[in-house]
């Protein structure tokens, strides 16, 4: 093994979070915190109760959403630093993961770290691109660090959407889609594809949907589920959280093509158990090409792996001499926002 | 290929079993010859490469992908054939044309332990992902993608009009691609003729009896003896063994077969003889002893001597080739009755008849048999026809209770399948003495059923929220959980730490309300091993029940 650099005494993992502690601010902590910085609004990012909430607007707003109106902290933009204390920088640079998901460049006397929330390298019409940042450590995501998950282009998986609805024109076809960006993701993905129809959504879709377009992503027409009726819903394109699949709320659609978009649908099995007919392989995070390609191209001193699956990119660093850690947080296990 | 493939993979995704013998029956009718006769093999799982062993594809992924990153991968994806499909990586330049099935059984069948792995490699080569999931699972063996062979065979039927049972019938003497089955049954052949030759025969087989209360005037009842179900045929000179399922089985027992000559097929079981299943007049060892005798390449004239097998007849099929099977079993039994005397009586003897005045006192006999270590009783309706499969009403078995015994969760491993995500496979001890005396937990059985989705949800969680070490694929967890679990017999084991070996151990009830140190000793496991001379052998390994 390759011996460990000195880790600079101003961060550290807990397993609540990345912790500053000459400072004593907080990123992503899973307990309320004074000072935290906030990647992006998934909610095992994103909790209530913290006093000051630092991220970007988009960020906040989907907070304010979530949990009810944000006292302390502000919004920031993409690439405006903000001075922490202890001579510590902290500056939100874009992630690609969903909107207002930032990486969290920290900067001390001329050591820097990046923190990368959730991110992903392929274009997405909802949110700002990825932006490479070099970095003596990075702190990377590992949601999909396995190398069977490698994502297709979305436009094939649209492809296969559509070709389903015009192959059953009789059926529904529902879509299980993490309600905070892989549903805008899928609707603007379809937009782009020369869907214009009505999308119809569970109710549970409809506020954030608004303050997408609030923010200026077009969706086109969408409309709730519970203004149509059943016949009209026949051959029309419905968007619903993963957890109202196979719910007493779907059995008043026409005989549903239950469809799910995650990264989980690249393993058959994982769409039997969820009785998935269409997987849909849409990820908001990278898959293993991009984790790798990513440590690769930025190529830190260090990485540090969190979120996921650890040990497997824990090996391919040791295989390629890269220095890692796995570092243990908690509340991070698999979930729907894959 | 690629047809097959989608088949797969639509069956997958596909929940109803409606939908899923439409997607079947419109496969078989419209794919071309011998490919769908191929395919309907490998869903029946009668697709056998000797030469093609999982081991070839785990090396042939192993020089492509790190070892560690397919073992992590495998663990997350729960199926080898899966994961290696996923992990495959495509070769350079242009992809050549894909194999048809057939080009590709032709293949697997030609190669030579030498030749497996380019032939394989060879074919994953022109492959995408889907194909090579398709390939492997044809070319592995085992399918498992929820598709029975009896579902495939009624597809099979409704594709064609054709009755099932007329299916079910001719299917063990015909062999893959089955043209002549295809012939048949899209109208262009006659149908098979199979009377004069020695194949398998489908069973008849029994229903739990739950409550009921039989009248005895209507139900005749036998001992269910612990050995393996066969049908013993003789055809045309030949005699052939075949098991439940209608494997050939005769090459594991040569001293039957060799004394069997009378033209027929007759259902029974196999067992060795001994004393411990019904004392000296029951005549049978324990079930423990005849697995000395089973998967056997070469069976030695001295296991022959020390663990002689016979068959204690149940039913007769055929008899000098008139079929008897529209017969009632009351008449069977009497033709049995004749027919047996005519048998070496030192590989066959008659299942005797249990004499009760009414059903209370069989009742009173199935619970004494405990004590002789009998199974339990098959109470069969006196004017049944011999009928294929599992028909309401006609037969019954009436296994003794299960014992119980009060258990603490050790390990856990994920399941495979279905349950691939779920730590669903369970280690579970009890205790050396009282934990309050210093005793300490020893592993004495695993199982993985008994449980409902709803409670392997929990215990999954559970799983996940009291590791405390990880080996690979094996959580150790905090020893606070009782699981009751119920078995079938106990056996003395020197292979477990405990001493002890369960049989057919299930998870009966989660105990979330007992403390683990409540759990039981080993020392009562124990008291309930079988009185069994035979059984210092090996644990017993899960096979299907009857
Ligand atoms: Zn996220
Ligand atoms: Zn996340």
């Amino acid at each position: 093994m390759l011996a460990s650099p000195k880790t600079p005494r101003w961060i550290k993992a807990e397993r609540e979070g990345i912790h500053l502690p000459t400072t004593d601010w907080w990123i992503d902590p899973s307990r309320p915190a004074a000072n935290a910085l906030v990647t992006h609004g998934h909610a095992d990012h994103a909790r209530g109760g913290h006093g000051q909430v630092w991220a970007t607007g988009a960020t906040r707003d989907i907070i304010a959403l979530r949990y009810g109106t944000l006292t302390g902290g502000r919004g920031l933009d993409y690439n405006e630093p903000l001075d922490i204390g202890d001579c510590i920088t902290a500056t939100f640079v874009p992630a690609g993961h969903v909107l207002g998901s930032a990486q969290i460049l920290l900067e001390r006397h001329g050591e820097r770290i990046i923190v990368t929330g959730d991110y992903k390298r392929r274009p997405d019409p909802t949110c700002v691109p990825f932006q490479p940042t070099p970095c003596d450590i990075l702190i990377t995501e590992a949601t999909f660090a396995l190398p069977i998950f490698t994502h297709p282009p979305i436009e094939r998986e649209i492809a296969r959407l559509l070709a389903a609805r015009e192959a059953n024109p009789q059926r529904s076809l529902l879509i299980g889609a993490y309600a905070l960006g892989k549903a805008q993701r899928v609707i603007a993905e379809l937009r782009r594809a020369g869907y214009h129809e009505t999308i119809w959504l569970h109710g549970a879709m409809v506020a954030m949907c608004e303050l997408y377009e609030r923010c200026g992503i077009e969706l086109g027409p969408l409309a709730p589920v519970s203004e149509a009726s059943r016949d009209v819903l026949k051959g029309q394109i419905i968007v619903c959280p993963p957890s109202s699949l196979n719910s007493a709320w779907a059995r008043r659609l026409p005989d549903p093509i239950n469809a799910m978009a995650s990264g989980w649908m690249r393993v058959r099995q994982r769409a039997v158990q969820r009785n998935v007919e269409l997987p849909l392989i849409i990820s908001d995070h990278c898959d293993w090409n991009e984790l790798t390609g990513t440590i690769l191209e930025l190529s830190p001193e260090e990485t540090w792996i969190t979120h996921g699956r650890e040990d497997a990119l824990l090996h391919w660093c040791a295989l390629h001499q890269l220095r890692a850690r796995a570092l243990d947080l908690v509340g991070r296990e698999e979930d729907d926002t894959g | 290929m690629e047809r097959f493939a989608r088949l797969l993979t639509d069956l997958i995704y596909t929940r109803s079993r409606n939908s899923k013998l439409a997607l079947l029956a419109d496969y078989l009718r419209t794919a071309p010859d011998p490919d769908r006769g191929w395919a309907l093999a490998g869903l029946t799982g009668q697709l056998n490469f000797p030469s093609v062993k999982a081991g070839i594809v785990r090396d042939l992924i192993k020089e492509r992908v790190d070892p560690v990153l397919f073992a992590l991968s495998r663990d997350f994806v729960g199926d080898t054939a899966e994961t290696v499909s996923l992990l495959w990586p495509a070769p350079p330049g242009p992809v050549p044309p894909s194999p048809t099935v057939s080009e590709a059984v032709a293949l697997l069948s030609a190669a030579t332990r030498a030749t497996a792995k380019p032939v394989v490699a060879g074919l994953l080569d022109r492959l995408d992902e889907d194909g090579r999931f398709a390939l492997l699972k044809l070319a592995t063996g085992a399918l498992r993608i929820g598709v029975s062979a009896r579902l495939a065979k009624t597809a099979f039927a409704q594709a064609f009009s054709v009755q099932l049972d007329d299916v079910e019938e001719i299917w063990h003497a015909l062999r893959p691609p089955y043209t002549d089955l295809f012939s048949w049954a899209s109208g262009a052949a006659a149908k098979p003729d199979i009377t004069s030759r020695p194949v398998f025969r489908p069973f008849m087989l029994a229903n739990p009896l739950e409550d009921a209360v039989l009248d005895l005037a209507d139900y005749a009842a036998e001992w269910k003896w612990d050995g393996i179900r066969i049908q013993i045929v003789h055809a045309s000179g030949e005699t052939r063994l075949f098991s439940r399922g209608g494997e050939d089985i005769t090459a594991s027992f040569p001293d039957i077969a060799r004394v069997f000559a009378h033209e027929g097929v007759l259902d029974g079981e196999l067992l060795v003889r001994g004393a411990a299943q019904g004392g000296e007049a029951g005549g049978a060892a324990s079930f423990n002893a005849l697995q000395q005798r089973l998967g056997r390449k070469v069976v030695t004239a001295n296991l022959q001597a020390e663990y002689p097998a016979f068959v204690r007849l149940y039913d007769v099929l055929f008899d000098r080739g008139e079929d008897l099977r529209r017969l009632p079993w009351s008449d069977r039994r009497v033709r049995l009755e004749n027919l047996v005397s005519q048998l070496n009586p030192g590989a066959f003897d008659i299942s005797a008849l249990i004499e009760a005045g009414d059903f209370d006192e069989l009742a009173d006999l199935r619970a004494a048999a405990r004590e002789t270590d009998i199974e339990g009783l098959m109470l069969k309706r006196r004017d049944s026809p011999y009928e294929a499969g599992r028909k309401a009403g006609l037969w019954y078995k009436w296994k003794r209770e299960p014992l119980t015994a009060d258990c603490v969760m050790m390990y856990a491993q994920r399941g495979s399948g279905k349950r691939s995500s779920f730590y669903s496979d369970y280690t579970f001890g009890c205790w050396t003495a009282p934990e309050a005396e210093g005793g300490v937990l020893l592993p004495v059985g695993k199982a993985y059923s008994g449980f409902s989705d709803e409670e392997l949800r929990w215990l999954d969680g559970f799983v996940r929220k009291h590791t405390v070490n990880r080996f690979g694929p094996v959580r150790e967890v905090e020893k606070s959980l009782v699981l009751e679990v119920a078995f079938d017999a106990v056996n003395a084991s020197t292979r477990h730490k405990s001493g002890i070996a369960m049989r057919f151990p299930r998870i009966s009830r989660i105990r979330r309300d007992k403390p683990a140190s409540e759990a039981d000793e080993i020392r009562t496991l124990r008291g309930m091993i079988a009185s069994d001379p035979g059984s210092a052998a090996s644990s017993i390994e899960a096979r299907p029940g009857d």
